[in-house]
Formats: C-alpha cells, structure tokens, sequence
C-alpha cells in the first residue's frame, strides 16, 4: 500500500505544481521592477501605488463590490427559499430552473440576457441588468449548498417542532434557520466570489458605461500589458482565498457539492 | 390545511418566478430571435412593418425566416468551427481525466485531517479570477518568458526552428486544461472516497497484479466519477470565448468567439441566436449521451 | 365520552387508499395500541391524530371536539418520533423546555418544570448537553420528557422502542409502563412489533390494508383472532385449510385437508359450506411419545422432524402421518433434561376440542 501511495505522490505533484506555478509566477512579478513579465530586475511596490492610483480601476473595483453584494444577498435569500422548497415538496421544477443555468455554457446565459434586457424590458445594459444575471446563476449555487445541508439532516425535527407547539414561522425561526445558517453564509460567500470573478456574463450584460472589474483586467490584458494587471490579480486572489477558506470553514461540503 | 399550501408557495414561489423570468423567458426569446431577420443597423429587424418602411428605403424583411439555418448549413465554415470546438473540447477533457486522476486517488486515499487541506488546495486556484489564470499562462508562454527561451534553446539543439508558444492551438488548449483541472479532480475524488478497499484486497488475494487491480476494480467504479467530472469539462470548454480570444492567434476561433462576434460586433442577433442555439444542441446530446451513458452503466451492474 | 374517538376516518392516496372507514375510540388514561404490517396504514393514522395529515373524510373527535383540520401545534397532542426528533442545536434542557416556551410560560416557571421533569426521567445530570452526546437509550427518555412536560391529552409514539437492542427495550418498556401509571397521560403507540403491543397495552387495534381487523385486550386479541390474518399476524400458529361442512345446535363439523373430519364447538355466524382455516397454537398441542396408549382425543400419529431449542422452551416440527406439518411449543421442563424428543422420534399429536378455531380471511 505504502509502495502504491509512492507512484501516486509522484504523479499527483506535478500536477499541483502545474496548478500553482503559474499563479505564482503572477505574484511574483508584481513585485517585479521591469514593466516586461520576462525576467526578474528587482523588488518594488511601484505597480501598487499605479493601481490605487487609477481612477478607472477603482471606479471598477467599488462597481464590482456593489454588485457583488448585491447579487449575493439577492441570491442567498432566493437561493434559500429554492433549496428549501426543493428539499421539502421534492419539486420538479424548479431544481431544472436553478441548476441549469450552471450547467450550461456561461455564454449561453449572458447572451439570452443581453438579448432579453435590450428587446423586451428596454434596459439599459449596466449595473443592474449586470446583478440580475449574476444573481440568476448563483441561485443555484446556494440552493445546491442549503439543500445537501438539509438532506443530511432528520426531517422529523421540524414536524416535531410543530407538534410541540410551534407555529411554521417560529419553526423556521427556531429550528430551520439556526440549523441551515451556515450553509446559508457559505452560499453567501461563494456567490460573492463567483459574483467578483465573473467574466464571461459580465462581459455581455455590462454595457458600455460603469466599468466592472474582471472587464477592466482583460481590457489591460488585450490592449496594455502591464505589471499593474499582476497587481490587481494577486490583490483578487488574496481576496478569494480569505473567502473561500472562510466558506470552507462554515461549511465544508459546500465545496464538494458541485 | 391551506396553512401547509400557503408556505408551499409563499416559499417555492419567488425563486422561480425569478428564474422564470431571467432564466427561460431570455431563453425562448432566443430561441424566437432566431427566427428573425437582422435589422439595418444591427439588432432586429421588426416583425411586421408598416408600409413606410419600405417606402422609405428599408430592407423590407421583416417576419420570421430559417433564413439564418440556411445561411449556417450552408458555409462549411460553420462546421468547421464547430468540429474544432469539440476537438478542443475532447482533448482537454482527456487531458484533465488523465492529470486529475492521480491527484483524485491521492486524495481519497489520505487521511481525513489532509483530506480536507488538499481539496481545499484544488479549489483555491480555481477561486482565483479566470483571467488571472489565463494571464499567467500569458506571461509564462510568452515569447520573452524563461520557459520559452527554454523550450526553444531545447528545439534548437535538437534542430528545430524556433516556436511561437503564445497565440497557438497549444496555448489555448493549455489554458482550457488550466482553467478546468478543478472540475475534473472534485467529482473523481468525491466518486474514489466512496470505494470500498476491501475491493482491492480482494483482488489482490485472488492475484491481479496492481494495473490489473486498478483496471478491473477501481476504474469500472469510478465511471460516475468520469462521466461527471467530464460533463463539467466538456460543456464548458464548448461554449469558451475568453481563453481562444486571449491566448489564441487569429485563427483559432471556436464556437464562442463566433457567438460574442454576432453580439458585440457585427450586432447579427438572428444568427447570434442561431449559434447560440446550435451550440446548446450540442451541449444538450454531449449531457444526454453521458446520462444515458452513466445510465447504462449502472444498469448493467458493472 | 371517550377521549379520542375516530369516525369513518379515510385517507387516499390517488388511487391507493391508506386508511379505509376507520372507527375506534380511545378511553382516557388508556394505554392503546395500533398494530400491523408495514402499509397497513397506522403510520398515516398516527400522523392525522397528530395533525401532519388531513383525512379526506370522516371526523377526528378529541374530547367531543373535531380536530380534524386543526393545525398540529393547535393541537393538545404531542408525537415522540421514530428518531426521537432532538433538536441537535439545542441543549436537552431547552429541548424539554420547548412545548412550554411555546405556550409561553414565565422563565422561571419553566426552569422549575424542565428540572422536575428531568428528574423523572432520571436525566438531570444531562441537563447541558447536547442529543449527540448521549445514548440511544437517554435521548428516548429526552424525547419522552419533552413529550409529556406540557400534560397533553394524549401522547402519540411511533415505534418507541425499535432502535433500542433487547435489553433495553425489556428495560424501556417497564418504565413507561410506571411512567404511564404516574403521569396518567393517555398514550397511544403505533408499532410493527406484535411482542411490543402484547407486552404495553391495554387495548390493541390490528390493522391491516387501511382497515381495522379487531379491536381488544392483547388476551382476547391473541386467543381469539377474528380472522386468519390475525391469527398468522400475532405469534405463530398453525394453519390448515379447512371447510365447514355440517352444523348443528352446539357445534359445527370441519372437513380438513388431509386430516380428515374433525368437531368443533359452534362458531357464531358461520355457515356450511363456508372455507376457511382450522387454528391452533403451538402451544396448545400436545405431543407425547408414541408408547402411550392411553385415550385421548383426536390423536394423530407423526414424527419430529426438527427442532428448536431456545433454552426455556423448545419448538418441534412433527410431520403426521397424514402428511401435514405442524408446530408444537414445549417447556423444557424436565429437570436435567434438555428436551424430550429428538429428531425422528415417533410421536403423537393431539390438542384438545377448544383450544382449536375456525377463522375465515
């Protein structure tokens, strides 16, 4: 069994470094005194100060934290209530309404959206047509993570509630609320994540006015490489991390349930 | 009684009026749009039009037409691209199940205290933005970057001519498997967790050698795992715009590219959604072939 | 008035009918069994006394009053679930505590309920912690705390003590019987277990595919099966088919599979011609050596064709002469002796005119 573990070792590194390096090598540079990504000169936080410097990057910054919270609570309350409902009256259609929309190509969703803001409400592609799309693909996330939370539960708790007095709102008051909070939180937390890195959906439902994160990086991607883009990517990840880990912590299957 | 029917909908109601809305009602409007003919200036044109349209010059198509179906079977072109999609698309799949598997077995053979630190490993990169890790390919594939002065120096004593690593069919398809590794690792290891090793120990007593064991136990049992694991690469990398239009030259268009041309460029909706349309087609058989497939499976109590 | 009182009590299921015209009543302070397969229809039964479910007809009468529509937290009827139900994110003293916060007592004459009532389930050391921390067997008496801390009117338990293993059901089932005699709470169990209903009640209802089949006393229940199901469904017994072939003021003449003819005392409401099964208990046959010669009635010879010794008692399988099989239950009574007959010992079988039953289905 020992000798087996070996040979996997082997084989599972470098694919774990495969994973790491490259991001590495994004924060590195960011340090990196050369405006080119090719070698490295010296140490310097000159890029950080560009970055907190450039009006337009954090004009995108404060848009995409708006609608980052914005879509999540937007999602989280609605993506509760599906998983609730899912879970409880074993509906059929509603799991195809919200799981679809993450199963298929992102594209898809961002296009059909574009098309729907433009011909049928008349809305002007911006932030909010942005946070509604964002908050139709998250619902699912959230609802996937509330409803694994309470298949691992006994449903016989919140018959029993009732039986003992409560009404059904002190139930989910007292009983239902408490018990799926950090499913709830760690749903939470990952449509915000999801919400900050979006790039494909974003890219259709933005428009042309208010500049939105993930956007503005490829714009400096395409047109002007410059460390600043490693800058503000090792700034995203840090940011990631702290969100991830925490969702991690509140809820560890959360991640497992994709 | 009506107490219970009143929670049921006060609950299960606002989240599908919202999906309903956002989700199938754009849905169908595409599927509508495609049926349409493009207007003078990108857009739509309209479905009826009065008579000054046409005394004023306009194109005078209006209603609905298969115009845009035609137009797609009929340029190669189309096909071709699409053929290129899931070529991409297969191959990174094959890729990921390749490099996801050791990692996969490795995890579910640790114990539970690593177990939870090594999936978290997985999952962080795949929290980092999408176009981070798309950048950093960029920087490392770069033509000024070490690993290509490496890989080329390699080339050169070998007698090659030097390679443009960045802006290729390679560079695209390393960024797919870059961006897609995570979803392939998670369903494998969660599939691998649920293996009884008594399985393996039972084999092993009857004699099968350790690819033997792997080949005939493990692998048949992990094909739920596979399947998922696939699923989730395959249909993404279908429809992907971004990772072509970064890391790829100029001729490496793939589906999505072409879809985000007709929207933000050319503004053609009609034959925007047509692709749009074509390309959940194919999402839709690849998904159904694999549930069916998975079905089969199980079925025959492999 | 009877406590609790069932009246043509139906529940469909599309075209499947769980619960079909059920009439019953239940006496205060009575300890009331609802007994039967799996599907009978108890369980939905259960939960419309309990107000989870709605009977599409009939009425639900508590104390005279229809609470057929009544929500289940209006109710003055509590459940202990299958599983107990715990709340696990609250301690055992506020899950004792809950039915009286709900009905909003003052805290401090709650905290003076919760800890007498934990001490009448010998719990009050527990009071802190939390339902993973205890047994099977200490979350049972939480629940049962919980269930009766408010003195409702009735208390509704489903399978009380399936999870628990022999010996603590032994243990369990004393306990609520003197719980039952303290508290004076009527209850009612429901339960696949016919050893368990045998054992608890006063009172056994046997149902089987949504109708009740016969409602009394485990004794009566047990001696007297109204019908064949019945008798196959509580302990073992011995079935032969049978049919009726003459009747007269006092008895009635059976025809029986390959029997043979046999008397019975008359059995009321049955007809010649009727087809049925003749009954009896293991334990009411005899089975002696075939050395004796003495008279006895209806005798059959046979031999033992197997056995099983369980210590105090031991079953023999004899196959008559005749070709039927039957069971007989034997006390191990003889001193030093293990058990009297061996396998292939040639016996007779003989029971004595009352102790066998005609049941029809």
């Amino acid at each position: 069994m020992k000798r087996n573990n070996l040979t996997l070792w082997l084989a599972a590194i470098p694919v774990y470094a495969f994973l790491y390096i490259p991001l590495i090598v994004v924060i590195v540079y960011s340090f990196n005194d050369s405006r080119l990504n090719a070698e490295w000169v010296g140490f310097t936080l000159d890029w950080y100060y560009k970055l907190f410097n450039n009006g337009e990057m954090l004009l995108a910054a404060r848009n995409s934290l708006i609608i980052a919270i914005t879509a999540s609570l937007l999602a989280t309350v609605l993506g509760t209530m599906a998983g609730l409902a899912i879970h409880r009256y074993r509906l059929k259609v509603l799991p195809v309404l919200a799981f679809t929309p993450i199963a298929m190509p992102e594209i898809l969703l961002g296009v059909s959206l574009l098309l729907f803001f433009l011909q049928v409400l008349n809305l002007t592609l911006g932030m909010v047509s942005t946070i509604i799309a964002h908050t139709t693909f998250c619902i699912g996330f959230v609802a996937i993570i509330v409803r694994a939370r309470l298949q691992g539960m006994d449903d016989s708790i919140f018959e029993a509630a009732r039986d003992l007095g409560a009404t059904p709102w002190q139930t989910f008051r007292l009983i239902t609320l408490p018990l799926i909070m950090p499913a709830v939180a760690a749903g939470a937390l990952m449509s915000f994540t999801l919400s900050i890195d979006d790039f494909v959906i974003t890219f259709f439902t933005k428009g042309v006015g208010e500049p939105i994160l993930p956007i503005q990086i490829y714009t400096m991607i395409k047109i002007s490489v410059t460390p600043e883009v490693n800058a503000i990517s090792t700034l995203l990840m840090l940011l990631t991390l702290v969100l991830i880990i925490l969702a991690n912590r509140l809820d560890a299957g959360a991640l497992r349930g994709e | 009684m009506n107490r219970l029917r009143l929670t049921r909908w006060l609950v299960s109601l606002p989240p599908t009026l919202f999906l309903l809305l956002f989700f199938v009602a754009p849905s169908l409007l595409m599927i509508v749009t495609s049926f349409r003919y493009p207007g003078e200036f990108g857009g739509l044109a309209p479905l009826s039009t009065p008579e000054m349209d046409l005394a004023e010059g306009g194109s005078g198509l209006y209603g609905l037409t298969l115009e845009t179906y035609r137009f797609f079977f009929s340029d190669i072109l189309y096909a071709e691209i699409f053929l290129k999609s899931f070529a991409i698309a297969t191959a990174t799949t094959l890729i990921c199940l390749v490099m996801a598997y050791p990692v996969a077995m490795l995890i579910a053979r640790s114990t539970k205290k690593y177990r939870n630190l090594m999936v978290l490993l997985v999952v962080l990169p795949f929290a980092s933005n999408f176009l981070i890790r798309i950048y950093a390919w960029m920087i490392i594939l770069g033509p000024e970057s070490t690993f290509s002065h490496l890989i080329n120096s390699i080339l050169g004593v070998l007698g090659f001519e030097p390679v443009m690593l960045l802006f290729s069919p390679f560079a695209v398809l390393v960024g797919t498997v870059y961006v897609h590794l995570p979803f392939m690792i998670l369903p494998l290891y969660t599939n691998l967790e649920k293996h009884d090793p008594v399985l393996l120990d039972a084999a092993q007593d009857l004699g099968a050698n350790r690819w033997q064991r792997f080949w005939r136990v493990t692998w048949p049992q992990s094909l739920p795992g596979v399947f998922s694991g696939s699923a989730l690469v395959f249909i993404p990398v279908l429809g992907m715009f971004a990772i072509p239009d970064i890391l790829g030259g100029t001729g490496d268009i793939l589906i999505g590219n072409l879809i985000k041309d007709q929207f933000l460029g050319t503004r053609d909706w009609p034959f925007g959604s047509t692709l749009s349309i074509m390309l959940t087609l194919a999402v839709l058989s690849v998904a159904g072939l694999a549930t069916w497939f998975a079905r089969s499976r199980a079925a025959s109590g492999n | 008035m009877a406590l609790l009182e069932l009246r043509d009590v139906t529940r469909r299921f599309g075209d499947f009918t769980a619960v079909d015209r059920v009439n019953l009543s239940i006496e205060a302070g009575e300890l009331f069994t609802l007994l039967g397969p799996s599907g009978c229809g108890k369980t939905t039964l259960l939960r419309m006394i309990a107000g989870f479910d709605v009977p599409d007809s009939g009425q639900i009468l508590l104390d005279g009053q229809d609470i057929a529509n009544t929500p289940p937290e209006k109710r003055p009827i509590h459940t202990v679930f299958q599983s107990y139900a715990l709340f696990p994110h609250m301690t055992v003293a506020d899950n004792v505590a809950f039915p009286l916060k709900m009905s909003g007592k003052a805290p401090a004459e709650i905290k003076k309920r919760v800890e007498k009532a934990l001490e009448e389930v010998q719990l009050s050391r527990f009071a802190h912690r939390f339902p993973h921390e205890l047994s099977g067997g200490q979350r049972q008496r939480v629940a049962f705390a919980r269930g009766l801390i408010n003195r409702p009117r009735l208390l509704l338990m489903d399978e009380p003590l399936g999870a628990l293993d022999a010996k603590l059901r032994e243990d369990m089932q004393r306990e609520l019987i003197n719980l039952q005699k303290e508290v004076g709470i009527t209850f009612v169990f429901v339960t696949h277990s016919q050893d368990e209903a045998l054992a608890l009640s006063q009172r056994i209802a046997v149902m089987n595919q949504g109708k009740v089949e016969q409602i009394g006393e485990p004794s009566v229940i047990y001696g007297y099966p109204a019908n064949r199901f019945i008798a196959d469904f509580i302990g073992k017994i011995n079935l032969m088919t049978a049919q009726v072939t003459q009747i007269s003021d006092n008895d009635m003449t059976l025809e029986i599979d390959q029997l043979g003819t046999t008397t019975l005392p008359l059995k009321r409401g049955v007809k010649a011609g009727d087809q049925g099964v003749m009954a009896i208990r293991p334990e009411q046959v005899s089975v002696h050596a075939l050395t004796r010669h003495a008279e006895l009635p209806p005798a059959h010879t046979g031999k033992v064709l197997d056995f099983l010794y369980v210590g105090d008692v031991t079953t023999y399988i004899v196959e008559l002469d005749c070709g039927i099989r039957m069971e007989a239950l034997l006390a191990n009574s003889s001193p030093g002796r293990a058990r009297f007959f061996e396998v292939g010992d040639p016996v007779i079988v003989s029971w004595t005119r009352e102790a066998a039953q005609f049941l029809m289905d």
